[in-house]
């Protein structure tokens, strides 16, 4: 019994609105588990306990028939949800056994070896699942991330603000371009700024996908500007021979914006500017 | 399937409608050349807007096209480039360089526009930007 009670909590941190039908379901798979693995798990738990040297009272054989017992009376304890076949059986036992100086340290000892050997081999059955359903989450916690960290802003009319954080691999940079160009369609963008402040490193790869997507823009007819080059990546696209000359690079985001904003015709000017004119 | 070019103030319109064969394009190129000069057209738009593939020979008929144009004293604008198109077109390394490109045909429009009053600025001397 102890041994129940410590395999029914893994159903119990399930959706607790589901949980009452997916706990009578998880049993029913449970003990469809314990009935076909009857014939090893029996078999382990008696080779546990002799090898534990418990029962040492006790012949192999008598264990062996005593475990089969135990494992048949828990596996239907379990389906029907009523201990009283179990507690008799028990009550049973403990009269047979104790008189031939069984100690009830040996007893506390069987139950948590038979509950070590189920655990084991549960762990064994979900353990597929439980992997598979980790990198699920996983690759689903990658898509996200992706997705948060490459936002396609509009700061004012038919312009478009791009800030890329973080590290860029082939898939982002692909990914990137689609979403800017997309957004450069819905937003009828004239002036995109791609900021890569939030880049620490480049390599020729990145750069190049950077050159492709200020072409693809483009084509799209998009002015593109880069800002907040720092310094070590102004060095190292020098240093590889990266082609950026067709590209507008700008210091810092606000220089970019200005940049833009020239080109886009807007001119941003103190409220006092322009207030006595009016 | 031939493309109709149309004819609007100083400036051609083609508008390509379906997916052309090489045949087709060099049809497009000659009849445009050849109109630029018929109506002392400034500007030439052709809108691929309707087209989702384009390979390299579409490609480089639209940049003679822009070059033979611009010889000619016409500026040419391709207007309306699908994101994925654009996308796969620079993967390809085709791209357009020298040509101009604008989003739609409005854009396109837009453009020569101000092409020309930036050039009439420069004729007569008094270009802000100088």
């Amino acid at each position: 019994m102890a041994a129940k009670g410590k395999d029914s909590p893994a159903p119990a941190q399930l959706d607790p609105q589901a949980t009452l039908e997916s706990t009578a379901m998880l049993l029913r798979e449970l003990v469809a588990h314990l009935r076909q693995n009857r014939t090893q798990l029996r078999e382990e738990w008696a080779r546990r306990i002799t090898r534990a040297q418990l029962l040492t009272a006790m012949t192999e054989e008598e264990i062996f028939a005593e475990a089969t017992s135990v494992y048949d009376n828990y596996v239907e304890a379990l389906e029907t949800g009523t201990f009283e076949a179990l507690q008799a059986y028990a009550r049973n036992l403990s009269e047979r056994i104790i008189p031939r100086g069984v100690e009830t340290h040996e007893v506390v000892g069987i139950v948590l070896l038979l509950r070590d050997v189920l655990a084991r081999s549960l762990f064994g059955k979900y353990h597929e699942g439980f992997v598979q359903e980790r990198e699920r989450i996983i690759r689903q916690q990658q898509e996200a991330i992706r997705e948060l960290s490459t936002p396609v802003l509009q700061v004012r009319e038919r312009l478009l603000i791009l800030p890329i954080i973080g590290v860029i691999d082939p898939q982002r940079a692909r990914q990137l371009t689609e979403q800017l160009l997309r957004a450069i369609r819905t937003n009828r963008a004239k002036v995109v700024v791609i900021d890569i402040t939030g880049v620490a490193a480049m390599d020729s790869n990145v750069a190049n996908h950077l050159v492709q997507t200020v072409e693809a823009s483009r084509l799209l007819g998009a002015t593109v500007i880069v800002t907040g080059l720092s310094p070590e990546i102004a060095q190292t696209l020098v240093t590889i021979g990266v082609d950026l000359s067709e590209m507008a690079t700008v210091g810092d985001l606000q220089g970019g914006i200005e940049e833009a904003e020239r080109l886009l015709g807007y001119k941003v000017l103190p409220l006092e500017e322009v207030t006595p004119k009016a | 399937m031939e493309v109709p070019i149309l004819k609007q103030g100083h400036y051609l319109i083609a508008s390509i409608q379906s997916a052309l064969t090489d045949a087709d394009l060099s049809q497009l190129r000659e009849a445009l050349i050849e109109r630029v000069g018929k109506y002392r057209s400034r500007g030439v738009i052709v809108d691929v807007t309707a087209l989702d593939v384009m390979d390299s020979f579409a490609v480089r008929t639209l940049r003679d096209i822009a070059h033979m144009a611009r010889l000619r004293g016409a500026e040419t604008v391709i207007v309306g480039i699908q994101p994925e198109v654009a996308f796969a077109m620079v993967q390809l390394g085709l791209t357009l360089k020298g040509v101009s490109t604008a989003l739609d045909l409005e854009e396109g429009l837009a453009f020569l526009d101000r092409q020309a009053r930036e050039r009439s600025e420069r004729v007569q001397g008094r270009n802000p930007r100088g």
